[in-house]
């Protein structure tokens, strides 16, 4: 895929209200950088994060969503940051079925302390979805619904060249 | 209404299976009253009219139009706008006109890789001149057309208005009557037609609600596939392991797949309000995988689940089995080779698009 420096990836962010909504308030007083490609929603848990958020944000144009949450073990709701943990590498598998590379959903723990830890998650996330490229859901999701341009001769020449391929 | 008085009844079928035509029938001897009250002007299962007689109708003719079927190629997306056009009200009835439903789990890949399998690299196949089924074919007598497939398959509500739903894959006849016993209602003594939209035939609760089984707390340590293991009498299916899609799944049907031991396939679709079906079951079945504790090693955490996960085979077809179409994604990214991959075709081999 394009390695485009001058794309911009949109990462949409939830973090837990708990813990990494205040590493991330705590880098930003700290004044560590990281870039501003992440919008961050905050949730009261990681555990609210329903797979539906993600998928939106994916449709909705997003080329990279992370999750942040407790420690395990740490987490003000006991474990519900399993629950996460859990959802989140179910999903991974999912949307690899779609196409869509796993690593565009990346689960960080940070605690209220890790400001800095977080701002490197971000940044490494940041350049790893630069690397991978625009995603550009609605694009595929668009895709051919309605052309009425005959098949064709394309179709049998591809398929020529696949038994090449195969042989 | 005409000559006769009667409402006109259409029933037509785009990519489907028949079953729904099937479901009609099996309303029993109720299809004699539908026969006493409506007018069929058009069911291609049933009665001999040809799309020009349809062609032929003033617009709104038809009273009363249940469209199954999902829309797969050219000819289905006429027929749905010339349907919308010819009746007063549209039903789409029927998983595939409703969600996508079985046709649309083939977002997952493309229309090239169809064609490829079914056309060529199938076993079964015997084609050695290597033809592919083309739109327009010339012959000595003129030109010959087929309708053209498309790359993603839509439900009805993606190509025109539809005014109500009724799911199921099929919908259950007990239902259908229901439904048509409301319609009667309303074009024979004026009653009121459920508001616009509505998905009718159908519950608001989910089919656990219907289903037999007691249901406890759910910790499941791996997943069985339906021939994997005989299930236990009385048991939620789940709680065995046996995925079943209750959790996320309207109700209407009155559970009838658990309580023969087959987890629900999810045909009713979404609950109200719910955006993605697939993503809430994986949620669900997420949220019950019962290993992992919270002092556990985080790498130790992940292969613990990551085993159980192994024994779930293929997530996104199971979850979207029925709503690939309505689905937040809608379809698959498809690389060259027909699979949905992540990874970027080889420039140069087989990436090509037939249908730009």
């Amino acid at each position: 895929m394009m390695n485009n420096e001058n794309f911009e990836p949109v990462i949409i962010g939830f973090t837990c209200n708990w813990c990494s909504y205040r590493a991330a308030d705590l880098a930003g007083t700290a004044r560590v950088k990281y870039p501003p490609n992440v919008r961050l929603i905050r949730l009261m848990c990681s555990g609210r994060m329903d797979p539906t958020f993600v998928l939106q944000a994916f449709a909705g144009g997003a080329d990279g969503v992370l999750i942040t949450g407790c420690h395990p073990g740490e987490c003000h709701y006991l474990e519900q940051n399993l629950k996460a943990l859990r959802r989140t590498m179910l999903l991974k598998r999912t949307v690899a079925q779609f196409g869509i590379e796993p690593e565009r959903v990346r689960l960080v723990w940070a605690s209220a302390a890790e400001g800095v830890h977080l701002a490197h998650m971000i940044t490494d996330m940041v350049e790893e979805i630069r690397a991978l490229g625009p995603l550009n859901w609605p694009q595929v999701a668009a895709l051919n619904g309605n052309s009425h341009v005959p098949v064709l001769k394309k179709a049998a020449t591809v398929s020529e060249e696949k038994v090449e391929v195969a042989a | 209404m005409s000559e006769n008085g009667k409402p006109k009844f259409g029933m037509y079928w785009a990519s489907s299976c028949g079953g729904c035509e099937i479901s009609v029938l099996n309303i029993g001897e109720h299809i004699l009253t539908v026969d006493e009250i409506f007018d069929v002007v058009f069911w291609p299962v049933a009665a001999d009219f040809k799309y020009k007689d349809v062609r032929g109708y003033p617009d709104g003719y038809i009273d009363l139009c249940l469209f199954n079927g999902a829309i797969r190629n050219s000819e289905n997306e006429e027929m749905a706008h010339l349907l919308r056009q010819k009746s007063k009200v549209l039903v789409a009835f029927g998983s595939c006109a409703y969600e996508g439903c079985i046709p649309a789990l083939a977002n997952f890949t493309s229309k090239e890789a169809i064609l490829q399998t079914v056309f060529l690299d199938s076993p079964s196949v015997d084609n050695p001149d290597r033809v592919l089924p083309q739109p327009v074919t010339a012959v000595p007598e003129g030109e010959i057309r087929i309708p053209e497939m498309y790359e993603t398959v839509k439900s009805l509500d993606q190509v025109v208005d539809v005014d109500y739903i009724i799911p199921g894959c099929p919908p259950e006849p007990h239902q259908i009557w229901a439904v048509l016993q409301v319609v009667v209602a309303a074009l024979t003594e004026g009653a009121e037609l459920p508001p616009k939209g509505s998905i009718v035939g159908a519950q608001e609760t989910a089919v656990c609600e219907e289903c037999i089984y007691p249901k406890s707390e759910k910790k499941i340590f791996r997943f069985y596939r339906p021939y994997e293991k005989v299930p236990e009498p009385g048991v939620c299916l789940l709680e065995q392991g046996i995925v079943c899609m209750g959790p996320a799944t309207r109700g209407g049907c009155g559970a009838l797949c658990p309580q023969v031991g087959m987890g629900c396939r999810g045909c009713y679709g979404p609950l109200g309000e719910v955006k993605d079906q697939g993503a809430r079951m994986l949620s669900a079945m997420a949220s019950v995988i019962g290993v992992g504790e919270p002092e556990m090693d985080e790498r130790m955490l992940e292969r613990e689940f990551e085993t159980v996960m192994d024994t779930l085979a293929d997530p996104a077809g199971t979850f979207y089995r029925f709503s690939m179409s309505h689905s937040l994604l809608r379809r698959a990214k498809v690389n060259g080779n027909g699979h949905a991959e992540p990874e970027p075709a080889e420039a140069g081999t087989t990436n090509v698009e037939m249908a730009n």
